[in-house]
């Protein structure tokens, strides 16, 4: 009955101790101690033997390319995600009900199946990849290319319902007012839009950092070239190398835990920017 | 879904309606080009990675796609991720309905902090979501050495497998549960508890049939994604062919072996599913919006 103490109002409905013990003890098992084993594991080392984990020069290429990808992604995915929200949601087509549909498939198709058919038509004899003069499968570009796949709903998802929410009326008095569509388009809407957008990027963004099955297919994971940090904490895992891992772990986590808060910080603007028109 | 329609029907019985929609939207000219990138990134990023699955699975006939498929080592990965689905999936869906009920129809303290550690599995790497268990249960692990002498196996067995499977889909269900949920408020149930309902007959009788539809898809998205999980099963199964490899840990070993037919006969599986799940989406999102419209 104590966890009664932690509600703000009294309530009349039931089950509160209940659901929230059940909720706080599951998320403790499964994801809060194994989490914060990757921590105390990492705390155990000295700073220097610390640096020598994280800051090799070998782990510092991946972080380039992990993160640098990963931004042009999540960029890529931004324009082209605004550009099919607003078409998904202003413009009538033949086929749009599919589109709206697929654009949920990197969501549900799973990454190795992504990674291994992206691979196939990005190499030199693949569908695409035979028209392109550079190579994409097995270069850094191909990390890219998977990376674009994967985070394409994100934007589209989140800049969608805003743009279903705009009102018409203030782009009616733009009108009124002698504003050509372009004005009203970057000086009333592109605004509005633009918390979700960040939202979008940044979460693209994140999910890209993390990410391992799509990539390690289509990228060929030479060392110092195409390998991307998740899969350096498996190489080392396979190296028993655990306390490398964990390290180069700890420094991704951080990395996402600063994210999610950055996400978090935006998700609250954009309610507000909603919320005040 | 506020798009409102009073603007809307205003807008179509305005005065100068032409002369309206000319200056609130863009010309056909720039509504054409935005409708092709758009196609043409869906094709190209979307639709034939989808496509080439299913043919490089049949290039080479049914027979052998099938034979593929139903090879003894293929069999055993499907039984795996199946099984591994059949556990988490049911334990995601009781406490994804708990977290939703304590965060959607309570305000307490601490609840913002429960809503980020709940999203928390969303934003770490799935490879990390491996390593953590290999940190807790592994050999040389928190509970190693205990593990060891009691002769359990969670590492490189189907108990890992499983927690790795629930960590990273924990979130699915109650993140579908929450927006609804708090939507709807708690009128209803309040409502059941003065005429004498007691705790369950409120939960089963009003919210339950309330949140039905969001729940279905919860566990739809939940379900793909357990069966699809690749990083963070990768690093706690260890491969054994016939014993720990789920189907797509399967792919990713006939693929690396140049056994491309077998890889993508399995993934074909896998592509199938996710489609499956995308028009269970769709479905229920249609049935989502006419219940709202019927209201």
């Amino acid at each position: 009955m104590f966890a009664r103490v932690l509600l703000k109002r009294h309530s009349v409905l039931p089950g509160f101790d209940l659901a929230l013990g059940m909720a706080v003890t599951y998320l403790s098992l499964i994801v809060l101690i194994p989490l914060s084993a990757a921590f105390l594991k990492t705390f155990a080392l000295t700073w220097s033997q610390f640096l020598d984990a994280v800051a090799t020069p070998r782990v510092i290429a991946s972080y380039q390319l992990t993160f640098g990808a990963s931004l042009l992604a999540a960029l890529v995915n931004a324009i082209f995600g605004l550009i099919m929200a607003w078409v998904l949601v202003r413009y009538p087509f033949p086929g749009k009900r599919i589109v709206d549909a697929l654009v949920d498939l990197p969501f549900a198709l799973p990454t190795a199946v992504a990674g291994i058919s992206l691979t196939a038509i990005y190499a030199q004899n693949g569908w695409i990849g035979r028209w392109l003069p550079f190579k994409v499968s097995f270069t850094p570009i191909g990390v890219w290319v998977a990376l674009v796949f994967i985070g394409l709903p994100f934007v589209v998802r989140t800049v969608q319902p805003v743009i279903e929410d705009l009102n018409h009326e203030l782009e009616e008095a733009a009108a009124t007012l002698g504003a050509d569509r372009w004005q009203t388009f970057s000086r009333i809407v592109f605004p509005i839009l633009t918390p979700a957008l960040l939202t979008g990027f940044a979460m693209a963004f994140a999910r890209a950092i993390g990410e391992y099955g799509s990539v390690i297919f289509i990228a060929g994971n030479i060392p110092m070239v195409s390998e991307i940090t998740p899969l350096l904490i498996i190489t080392k895992l396979e190296q028993y190398d655990i306390a490398g891992a964990t390290a180069i772990a700890v420094v991704m986590l951080v990395t996402s835990f600063f994210l999610l808060l950055l996400i978090n910080l935006l998700q609250a603007w954009s309610r507000r920017r909603q919320g005040g028109l | 879904m506020s798009l409102s329609i009073e603007s809307v029907s205003m807008h179509q019985g305005g005065l100068v309606p032409a002369l309206m929609r000319r200056s609130t939207t863009e010309p056909i000219w720039v509504q054409r080009t935005l409708i092709g990138i758009s196609w043409v990134f869906m094709t190209v990023f979307l639709l034939v990675p989808l496509a080439s699955v299913f043919v490089e699975a049949f290039a080479k006939g049914w027979a052998l796609a099938l034979e593929a498929i139903t090879e003894p080592d293929a069999l055993a990965a499907v039984r795996l991720t199946l099984l591994a689905a059949a556990i988490s999936v049911p334990l995601n869906l009781v406490f994804g309905v708990a977290a939703a009920w304590v965060i959607a129809k309570f305000d307490f303290h601490g609840k913002s902090v429960l809503l980020t550690l709940i999203d928390l599995p969303f934003s770490v790497s799935p490879v990390i979501a491996g390593l953590i268990f290999v940190l807790v249960f592994g050999l040389q692990g928190w509970l190693g050495e205990w593990l060891v002498a009691h002769d359990v196996r969670v590492i490189f067995a189907v108990p890992g497998i499983v927690m790795a499977t629930i960590f990273i889909t924990f979130p699915f269900i109650a993140r579908e549960l929450i927006p609804l949920m708090q939507v709807q408020g708690i009128e209803q149930e309040e409502a059941a508890r003065v005429l004498g309902a007691n705790g369950w007959q409120v939960f089963w009788r009003v919210t339950l049939p309330n949140i039905r539809w969001a729940l279905l898809y919860g566990v739809i998205l939940c379900n793909a994604r357990a069966m699809g999980e690749f990083g963070a099963v990768s690093v706690v199964s260890g491969h054994i062919r016939g014993q720990t490899n789920t189907m797509p840990l399967h792919i990713e070993i006939a693929y690396n072996e140049y056994q491309f037919v077998a890889a993508f006969a399995v993934a074909s599986l896998l592509a199938a599913l996710a489609l499956v799940s995308l028009l269970a989406k769709y479905l229920v999102e249609q049935r989502v919006k006419r219940e709202m419209q019927a209201r």
